[in-house]
Formats: C-alpha cells, sequence, structure tokens
C-alpha cells in the first residue's frame, strides 16, 4: 500500500518538476505563472491595461491575417449557394419591395409626426455613427463575440450600440487602441433593454448561446398578449445606453419562447456603431 | 545539393509540425464550428497538445503550449490566463501518464484523454462561472468534451501517422 502511494507521489512530482531536455521550464513553473497571469489580469493598473492593450492588438491583427484563407473560402461557398437560388429570391425580392413601398409613405408620415412630437417637449435625439470593418468572427461554442477595427483612437465607447444596417448586432465590451470587442446578442451574457411591439410590453432580451434570443424578466399576467399577434422587438433606450427604436428580432407567435434576430451575425461583414444623446431643451 | 535542401526543408516542416498546428489552430480556432451543426463542437486543440505531448514532448514546448493558451483566451475572449491554465493542466496529465505508463495502449490513453479533458472543463467551468461570474451553456460544454472525445482516434491515427514520419526523418 505504502509503496504504490510513493510510486503515485514520485510518478506525480516528476510530472510537476522534472524538465524534458527541451523543455525550458518545468510544468509547475508555467502553472504558478498562468495563475499569476490570471489573477493579474484582472486588475486595471495603467501598466496592466497597456500589456493587455498590446496583447489583443497585436493578436486580433495576426489572427486577421491567417484566418483570411478559411474566410476566402467561405464566402466563395456563400456566393456560390446565392446564385443557386437567384432566380427565386428575385420573384420574393419583388414582392416584398412592392410592400416596403407601401409601408415608407407611411413610415415617412409617422417620422415627421414623432419630430413634431419631440419639438413640443423640447427633446432631440443626437446620433453619431462610426462604420468599422470586421476582423474576426470566430464563432466560439461559449462566447459570442466580434472584433471591429475601431478602437478609442476612433472615439469609440464601451457600451456604445453596433447595428448592422438598422439591425441591432450587440454592445462594445472591450475598447483597444486600433479594435475592439463586441457582445453579440447571441451571448449568454447579453442582456438588453427592449420594448415589444405592438403590445407595448417592456422586457430584457438575453441570448442564449445559439442563434436566438429570448424574453426575461416580464410579468406572466402579459403572456397572452404577446401569443394573440407577431410582436417587433426594439431598444427601449431605458438604461440610456441604446438609443430607442432599434429593431432587434421578431417573436411569432407561433413560438413566443424565441427571438428570432433581423441580424445574421454569421454573414457580417461590416458593422456601425452607433452612440446617441438625448438633449432637453427645458 | 537541391535533394539535401528539400530533406532539410521537410525535416523542419516535420519537426515544427505539432507547433504550426496548435499557433495555426489557436489563431483559426479550427474547429469546425462555424458549419453550425446544432450542438456539434469539439476542441482540436485539446486533442493536438494531449496527443504530442503524451507521444513526443520534444516537438511541443511547454512555453509554446503557455503562449497557445494566451492567445486562444484573446481570441475568444476568456480572461487571459485560462486557457494555458487548463492546456496546461493535459500537459500534467500526459506528463503523469508518461510516468505511470510502461506499454503504451490506446484504450488507456483514450480513457485517459476523457479523463483529462473532464477535468480541465470542469475547472475551466468552475473558474469562468464562479469567479469571474460569467454565464456559460454547461450542456454545451458537456457536448464539447463528448464530441472532442469522440474525435480523438480519429487524429490519433493521423498524428501517429505523422509522429512516425518524424521520428524516421529525424533517425535518418
Amino acid at each position: 500500500m505504502a509503496t504504490s502511494r510513493d510510486d503515485f507521489v514520485i510518478a506525480f512530482r516528476s510530472a510537476f518538476l522534472k524538465k524534458k531536455d527541451k523543455q525550458k521550464f518545468s510544468l509547475l513553473t508555467l502553472l504558478f505563472l498562468s495563475i499569476f497571469v490570471i489573477v493579474l489580469s484582472n486588475y486595471n493598473f495603467k501598466l496592466i491595461k497597456y500589456i493587455k492593450f498590446g496583447i489583443n492588438e497585436v493578436v486580433y491583427r495576426v489572427s486577421f491575417l491567417i484566418s483570411a484563407p478559411e474566410k476566402k473560402i467561405q464566402n466563395i461557398n456563400s456566393h456560390v449557394k446565392d446564385h443557386m437560388k437567384i432566380y427565386e429570391n428575385y420573384k420574393n425580392i419583388e414582392l416584398e419591395l412592392e410592400a416596403f413601398k407601401q409601408k415608407e409613405l407611411m413610415n415617412k408620415f409617422l417620422k415627421m409626426e414623432n419630430d413634431k412630437l419631440r419639438k413640443l417637449i423640447d427633446e432631440s435625439i443626437n446620433s453619431k455613427e462610426i462604420l468599422a470593418k470586421v476582423l474576426i468572427d470566430k464563432e466560439s461554442p461559449f462566447l459570442k463575440s466580434i472584433i471591429l477595427n475601431k478602437g478609442t483612437k476612433d472615439k469609440m465607447k464601451i457600451g456604445m450600440a453596433v447595428v448592422d444596417g438598422i439591425y441591432l448586432v450587440g454592445k462594445i465590451i472591450e475598447v483597444n487602441f486600433t479594435n475592439s470587442r463586441v457582445l453579440l446578442l447571441s451571448d449568454l451574457n447579453s442582456k438588453i433593454p427592449v420594448v415589444l411591439e405592438p403590445i407595448g410590453m417592456q422586457a430584457v432580451v438575453s441570448g442564449t448561446g445559439g442563434d436566438n434570443g429570448k424574453i426575461e424578466y416580464t410579468k406572466e399576467e402579459y403572456g397572452d398578449e404577446i401569443k394573440k399577434v407577431d410582436i417587433i422587438v426594439y431598444t427601449s433606450g431605458l438604461g440610456g445606453l441604446f438609443k430607442p427604436g432599434i429593431p432587434v428580432g421578431k417573436i411569432s407567435k407561433d413560438d413566443v419562447k424565441k427571438i428570432n434576430f433581423f441580424s445574421d451575425f454569421r454573414q457580417l461583414e461590416y458593422a456601425k456603431i452607433i452612440s446617441h444623446s438625448i438633449e432637453s431643451n427645458n | 545539393m537541391s535533394s539535401l535542401n528539400k530533406t532539410i526543408f521537410l525535416n523542419l516542416l516535420f519537426s515544427y509540425f505539432p507547433i504550426g498546428m496548435l499557433f495555426l489552430s489557436v489563431f483559426n480556432d479550427f474547429d469546425f464550428n462555424y458549419l453550425k451543426i446544432d450542438y456539434f463542437s469539439f476542441n482540436f486543440v485539446h486533442i493536438l497538445i494531449f496527443f504530442w505531448t503524451l507521444k513526443n514532448p520534444d516537438h511541443i514546448g511547454y512555453v509554446s503550449i503557455f503562449i497557445a493558451g494566451i492567445i486562444n483566451d484573446v481570441i475568444v475572449g476568456l480572461p487571459i490566463g485560462i486557457s494555458s491554465f487548463c492546456y496546461l493542466l493535459i500537459c500534467t496529465a500526459t506528463a503523469y501518464i508518461r510516468n505511470i505508463t510502461l506499454s503504451p495502449n490506446f484504450i488507456n490513453d483514450w480513457l485517459s484523454f476523457l479523463f483529462a479533458i473532464l477535468l480541465i472543463n470542469s475547472i475551466q467551468v468552475l473558474i469562468l462561472d464562479l469567479i469571474f461570474l460569467i454565464e456559460i451553456d454547461y450542456l454545451e460544454y458537456l457536448i464539447n468534451t463528448g464530441f472532442t472525445f469522440l474525435f480523438y482516434p480519429v487524429f490519433f491515427i493521423i498524428f501517429n501517422y505523422i509522429n512516425e514520419k518524424i521520428i524516421i526523418r529525424l533517425n535518418d
């Protein structure tokens, strides 16, 4: 019994401490170093912050270059698929265009009405947009995020909304000098205050880790209202982080537990970062 | 002369293959996750590190593994140092297996691999969930571990073939 325990201890000690000829450090040293790095990366000292920025800058750029061939293959694949469906898409788009033309007239009227009402209460929303290219869009099974090529030098700040066209994609969670990380709506850690229209219910959209989102923090009694109509989810602007009225996704009355996001996060090549301020003249 | 250059080049290519693949896979996130097959994901880096540190540790340094972990954390967006810690734990497991194994056996290696990835994924989940308060999907981790375990024999055959080539070439 004592011998087998000794064998275990010797094997374990040897695994941790013994260096092979070509290894420069023992495993134990590197394990301690990685624990040290984990602890250190949690502190926001200036020096650590700059080292982190430096590492991020270099790694993002190299990863962008290395993943270029794979991205090219994926693009070719997606182009071929698009060409195969070109006629079918054309017919659908024609029908959609007609519907949109009719809606646009209505929207123009609503926008003018909205502007007039804002003038009446002396409130105006000013927003600025920055266009950015997606550097890395690795679909990790655990964390859903993308890297954009705009950073503090372009006046990017943590918390800014990121949109694809007019659709919300996520928010900035990390800013480096020339790039930044966006937490996608589909990530489990993403929580966005929204309003569900046309029923006007306030809620929070949370990611599921998959391609969809789900609604959280709504009162149970509103449950039946959701099931009656298809619902469009917009940002509510509560908390002041996002501009109100950015379209997020759609909830079908047949499956109220799921939000289908308008934007396809896998197809993102460019994104817009929106900052806004609500000015009240009162 | 040109054949000598070719041989030197091939020797270099083979001997740096494990490290090259390691860095390529962390920079490029090589795991077919983009295929978007429901519930399908596996961790290629875990297989690569386990195999090479077990079979031929001279060709994959611990420092390279540590740096690869840092790069992986930056790309995936995890707190820096976690992947390095987990990768080095795999190295610890393989070093231990090497010390206690007299006659290597594939089934033993495969089962040890399962134990190692279950352990490191559990540690990673604990660190992320309890210390960093990052919400994660336990099921995703479990499925990822399952597929990584199932894919081990496929990559074992490929890596074993390459490892034999390396040994033959370097002994020539």
